[in-house]
């Protein structure tokens, strides 16, 4: 056995990783097992986020999509509509604010519970969008 | 056999090893100040420019000040190099790793404060990937940056075993960007066809020149305060030449100054800007009549203009400093006192409008923008004080036995 | 395709191209990344116009008639901060993208009153100067701000002759969901570009119209049965700043 050990002695560092990442995952999902502080769902060991119901109508894409994609959506979309002056997509901010906007408080970003900001808050992703942009939906006159 | 430029390069260079006190002092106290800079642009960030004096009217305030001042001596701070690689000044080689770092530490103060004053520094990576080139800004990001590589690259020629080979041709390269990095630094205010105080194709060159006038008295003071830091004996001689080529480069950007104004009192639609700047203005006249030409380019050429003022050196201290202060006067009465003169949309009228028109514009600096240019010369002092003191950038001996032409002597000290 | 010959000889050269092919790789990644954000300008560049977006072969523009706008009278101007959400201040630092000017002729003493706001150059100085292409021109003709990608430079600010553009300096809430604006970014006047998409006109001409004024014409300068090009054809107009060459959209008559 002295002899197996020396040809394949146990390397330090990824030993200490390997142990490391044990611990962390072991870690983390002792907030999950504990009491929920009404913010995040339990599904298992990982928490969501609650994300509110939207208003209703029906949503281009399915949500997993959106969930990977909306960023890039957006950002495409924001160039045809200002750039080329193309207002035809479908996939207009306005619209998804119209839709998810809060019932509470009217807005998308208000506080942490509303749409955008309870995954955004999640994943601790600051929105860039709202510095400029209403987080209202249009008042129709 | 002949000494080559690769072999005089080998005059020995030493950290300067100042006295510890003065010099944890000196760093403490830039550190100190650096670090209120910082807190001014979190402030700034976080409340937006209205915390300034800047306003719709006055768009560049005293960060712009600082900024330009630091990049256009950043690019005349190379110059004692250029002299020494590419104009056949081979004596002056031993300080061109000085005039290389200095350049570097000027204009990464400069670009420090040019960044933080932008309405969202968050976005540089954007100012990094989308260029319209053709404005002059998005090409001086490339000569800027690229000027960072060139130097660097430059100053590892001289100071990497064997490497000096290459000298000559970094030094080539480096002063070709620097003269087209300083035409590019004026052309932003000669590119602008709008304003009475920029529409001139002479900012180009009189920036180059503002440029040798400004890196000259840094370089200067820098290799004065540093060599008796660590008393270090510097050649009179030297001293004296540097002084004359400074008296020179004062003069040379005087003549520019002469010639716009000259030129723009020629041009009667110009009448209403000179009377402002040259008369009326209020602290832009005082400031341009006494900052910058008395005290920043006048007074100095006086003083520096003796025989044998090489020896003396508070004198240099003092002018170079008097150059340096000028500087700063000329930035801000080209940078502000430039917007403070209101456009003219109809000439021959009086105007007034709910938005400043036709009236002088006012501005004065608030307490975060003076943190802010301050905490960038602090960076530059920073990077200036620790590279001198953890890199060997000053040569050992700069006494005048250092100096005399060694082309056709084997070096003394060639290890 | 003998194993032990092909096997002999391969897995030296295997080796061999397994390390050039690499290097080759990561010379053209090199070479892939450099040219990677020309390519993406190259690609918006000749991107065609789908349809649906603005029309090259419309040139907006308005005609300000000067004599027919009173001196004190700001409707525009109010008009057009209720349309874009702006506050109406006029401190500093406070946004305007229309204002009145009071002329008053300094020999003759002669007086009028005509509103300010973008020009919308053909050949804008903001567009040439912007750093990262924020300032552009759609290719009807409204010149505008990406504040997507606008730093906040304000180098635009300095080059406009006409003083057009305002920098947001403080943080906004309550923005019009068709007018995004934002601390730290540079705007102006839009032409109203969200009401002009739908076939609408822009407020401040709407505004000066209902009011009974009718100072302020807009169409399209390039279509020869419209309203303004029919009176810019007929009666003199001019621009302002005209020595500069800008060719702008916005025309005045009467001064």
């Amino acid at each position: 056995m002295a002899e197996s050990e020396q040809r394949n002695p146990v390397k330090r560092g990824p030993t200490i990783l390997v142990g490391l990442a044990l611990l962390f995952s072991i870690a983390s999902s002792v907030p999950a097992a504990s009491s929920d502080s009404g913010q995040h769902r339990t599904q298992g060991v990982v928490p969501t986020p609650r994300i509110e119901p939207a208003r209703g109508g029906t949503c281009p894409e399915s949500p997993a999509f959106m969930r990977r994609n909306h960023m890039d959506l957006l950002k495409h979309q924001r160039d045809d509509t200002l750039r080329v002056g193309d207002r035809r997509g479908q996939y207009s901010l306005k619209e998804c604010i119209s839709c998810h906007a809060s019932q509470a408080t009217n807005s998308v970003a208000a506080n942490s519970s509303n749409f955008c900001q309870s995954c955004h808050a999640y994943a601790a992703v600051r929105i860039d969008c709202f510095e400029c942009h209403a987080t209202q939906p249009q008042v129709k006159p | 056999m002949l000494a080559t430029p690769s072999l005089i390069m080998t005059a020995p260079m030493r950290q300067l090893s100042p006295d510890a006190r003065s010099y944890y002092g000196l760093l403490g106290l830039l550190a100190v100040i650096a670090l209120f800079g910082i807190g001014a642009v979190a402030y700034m960030e976080h409340h937006g420019h209205i915390v300034t004096g800047m306003n719709n009217q006055i768009v560049w305030g005293l960060p712009h000040v600082f900024a330009v001042f630091l990049v256009v001596a950043a690019s005349g701070a190379l110059n004692v190099a250029s002299m020494a690689s590419v104009f056949g000044k081979t004596e002056l080689k031993p300080l061109a790793p000085l005039s290389g770092v200095l350049s570097l530490a000027l204009l990464l103060g400069g670009l420090i404060v040019l960044l933080l004053d932008l309405g969202r520094p968050d976005r540089l990576i954007i100012a990094m990937t989308h260029f319209n080139f053709k404005s002059i800004f998005a090409w001086n990001i490339f000569l800027y940056s690229g000027f960072v590589g060139l130097v660097v690259a430059y100053l590892w020629t001289q100071m990497e075993v064997g490497m000096g080979r290459y000298t000559p041709m970094a030094g080539m390269a480096a002063f070709l960007w620097r003269m087209a990095l300083t035409t590019g630094t004026g052309s932003i205010f000669g590119f602008l066809v709008a304003r009475q105080a920029y529409d001139s194709a002479l900012m180009a060159p009189l920036f180059v020149a503002l440029s040798l006038s400004y890196g000259m008295a840094v370089f200067l003071l820098v290799l004065i305060v540093s060599c008796n830091a660590d008393s270090r004996a510097i050649d009179d001689g030297l001293l004296s030449r540097m002084a004359r080529l400074q008296v020179i480069f004062i003069a040379a950007a005087l003549y520019f100054v002469l010639v716009y104004h000259l030129t723009n009192l020629y041009f009667t639609k110009h009448h209403g800007f000179e009377r402002f700047l040259l008369l009326d203005g209020g602290i832009y006249t005082l400031i341009f009549w006494v900052g910058q030409i008395l005290l920043g380019s006048v007074l100095p050429m006086l003083m520096l203009g003796t025989k044998d003022v090489g020896g003396r050196r508070s004198r240099l201290k003092w002018a170079s400093a008097l150059v340096i202060l000028g500087g700063f006067a000329q930035m801000y009465v080209t940078i502000i006192g430039g917007q403070a003169y209101p456009l003219i949309l109809f000439p021959g009228s009086q105007i007034t409008s709910s938005f400043s028109d036709g009236v002088i514009n006012l501005y004065s600096p608030s307490l975060p923008e003076w943190l802010l240019g301050l905490g960038g010369l602090s960076v530059t002092g920073l990077i200036i004080a620790l590279t001198l003191k953890l890199l060997p950038v000053l040569p050992a001996r700069l006494d005048e036995h250092a100096f005399r032409d060694t082309s056709l002597k084997r070096p003394e000290n060639a290890s | 395709m003998t194993a032990n010959r092909s096997s002999g000889h391969t897995q030296p050269a295997h080796e061999r191209k397994g390390r050039r092919g690499f290097l080759g790789i990561a010379a053209a990644g090199v070479a892939g990344i450099l040219l990677a954000p020309g390519v993406r300008l190259i690609e918006i560049a000749q991107a065609g116009q789908p349809k649906g977006g603005a029309n090259p072969g419309v040139r907006w523009g308005m005609l300000i008639d000067s004599t027919a706008c009173s001196s004190g009278c700001t409707d525009c101007v109010k008009a057009c901060n209720t349309e874009n959400g702006l506050t109406g201040g006029q401190s500093a630092t406070d946004s305007q993208w229309i204002r009145k000017i009071e002329i008053k002729e300094v020999r003759t003493g002669k007086t009028q009153s005509l509103p300010v706001m973008c020009q919308h150059c053909a050949e804008p100085p903001c567009v040439d100067v912007c750093p990262t292409g924020a300032s552009f021109k759609r290719a009807d003709g409204i010149v505008l701000v990406d504040k997507h990608i606008c730093i906040g430079c304000r180098y635009c600010m300095m080059a406009c002759p006409y003083k057009a553009r305002s920098f947001v300096h403080e943080p906004l809430t309550g923005q019009k969901p068709d007018v995004p604006r934002g601390k730290g970014t540079v705007e102006g006047c839009t032409m109203c570009v969200h009401r002009v998409d739908k076939g609408e006109m822009p407020a401040c001409v709407l505004a000066c119209k209902t009011a009974g004024h009718s100072a302020i014409l807009f169409g399209d300068l390039n279509d020869p049965k419209s309203d303004i090009a029919k009176r810019v054809a007929q009666y003199a107009s001019r621009q302002l700043r005209e020595d500069l060459n800008l060719n702008t959209g916005v025309r005045y008559a009467g001064f």
